[in-house]
């Protein structure tokens, strides 16, 4: 059949460390650049590829935490100790070198300003990766929009991490919401909180859900990401709660090394 | 087919959305096909793919129903080929292009 608009099949490229953000003592940003990128949607992820000098190949995926909006793409990686790759990732690579990766890929966890609000985002630890792509692309779709357009588009994120020090572009949010104030930033700190800290202390649970989340009447999109088992209770608590499944979607991580 | 109750706790904290298939599935399928909808043998239900559940082995990739937990799809790379295994998958149906 001719005149079919197919997507091209997803290519390996080259791709170039341009800079180095350490994010956290746990969490480091590559900024690269990817010549020929075509660009991609905020929620999406690429797979990366590194090549030993026997030939021996392992493969990652990371979600992309620049929104469509920059030029080069960003990927923030969590270190994890006993982690095949991402001690490459987090300890070695340095401005200058190269790396495979193919993408952009996955459309079903995306959001852009077209689809709509309000929008609840709940992450865990690393999970605050694509989330913050959401965050960061409405941020510059919305620049030159006033406050009117604003409200139809707010956002809550609630966002699990361990300790203080642990949260992942802590500052950022912050003037985000600062700036902003249809963007309502909460965090939980489950193991250590920081003196003074009026905020949760907890895991996640039902009753931190339903006094953060919007109430299902008004029909929230909802992207949860983080630790499987995170996800998978956030995601149930939501839908006992009265939301939708169809409108909860969740990017599972996989297994954590602690809890978040 | 192995039951959700027999199967280790640990695999089911390891697992992941469809959406962690997207890179293998672009292997085999043009268009992505984490948004389109999957009919499962199992329970007759169509689901979009980015809900199923992924288990990932050292030899491939399981997606399995949420529903009834019946494998969907299995993916394994060898070598030489990307093998894929839809018998789980009464039908797939994917959004017709503009």
């Amino acid at each position: 059949m001719t005149g079919v608009d197919a997507a091209p099949r997803i290519a390996w490229r080259s791709a170039t460390v341009v800079d180095v953000v350490q994010e956290t003592s746990e969490a480091r940003t590559l900024v690269l650049d990817v010549p020929g990128w075509p660009g991609h949607r905020a929620g999406q992820h690429v797979d990366v590829r590194l090549t030993a000098e026997d030939g021996y190949q392992a493969e990652r995926s990371y979600s992309i935490a620049s929104p469509p909006e920059e030029s080069h793409l960003s990927l923030t990686i969590e270190r994890l100790d006993d982690g095949e790759v991402s001690p490459y990732l987090s300890d070695e690579l340095r401005s200058g070198d190269k790396l495979e990766l193919r993408g952009p890929i996955g459309g079903y966890f995306v959001w852009e300003v077209e689809t709509g609000g309000p929008l609840l985002l709940v992450g865990g630890g690393s999970g605050i990766v694509p989330l913050m792509a959401m965050l960061r692309h409405r941020d510059r779709a919305l620049a030159t929009a006033d406050m009117g357009t604003r409200h139809l588009l707010p956002v809550r994120l609630l966002y699990s991490s361990r300790r203080w020090d642990d949260v992942i572009y802590r500052n950022e949010l912050t003037r985000l919401a600062e700036k902003d104030p249809t963007i309502e930033v909460t965090h939980t700190l489950t193991r250590e909180q920081p003196d003074g800290w009026t905020g949760f202390k907890r895991r996640i649970d039902r009753e931190m859900l339903e006094a953060i989340a919007w109430p299902p009447s008004e029909q929230p999109r909802v992207f949860v990401c983080g630790p499987t088992p995170l996800v998978e209770a956030v995601a149930t608590n939501l839908v006992e709660l009265g939301h939708q499944p169809a409108l909860v979607k969740t990017e599972r991580f996989g297994p954590t090394g602690g809890s978040v | 087919m192995k039951k959700r109750a027999t199967r280790k706790r640990s695999a089911d904290a390891q697992r992941v959305d469809g959406n962690a298939a997207a890179g293998i599935l672009s292997e085999l399928f043009v268009p992505d096909l984490t948004t389109a909808r999957a009919k499962c043998a199992g329970c007759g239900v169509s689901r979009t793919i980015g809900v199923l559940l992924v288990y990932a082995h050292g030899m491939g990739t399981v997606m399995r129903c949420p529903g009834c937990d019946a494998v969907i799809m299995r993916i394994a790379r060898t070598p030489t080929h990307v093998w894929l295994d839809a018998s789980g998958a009464t039908s797939i149906a994917v959004s017709a292009p503009r």
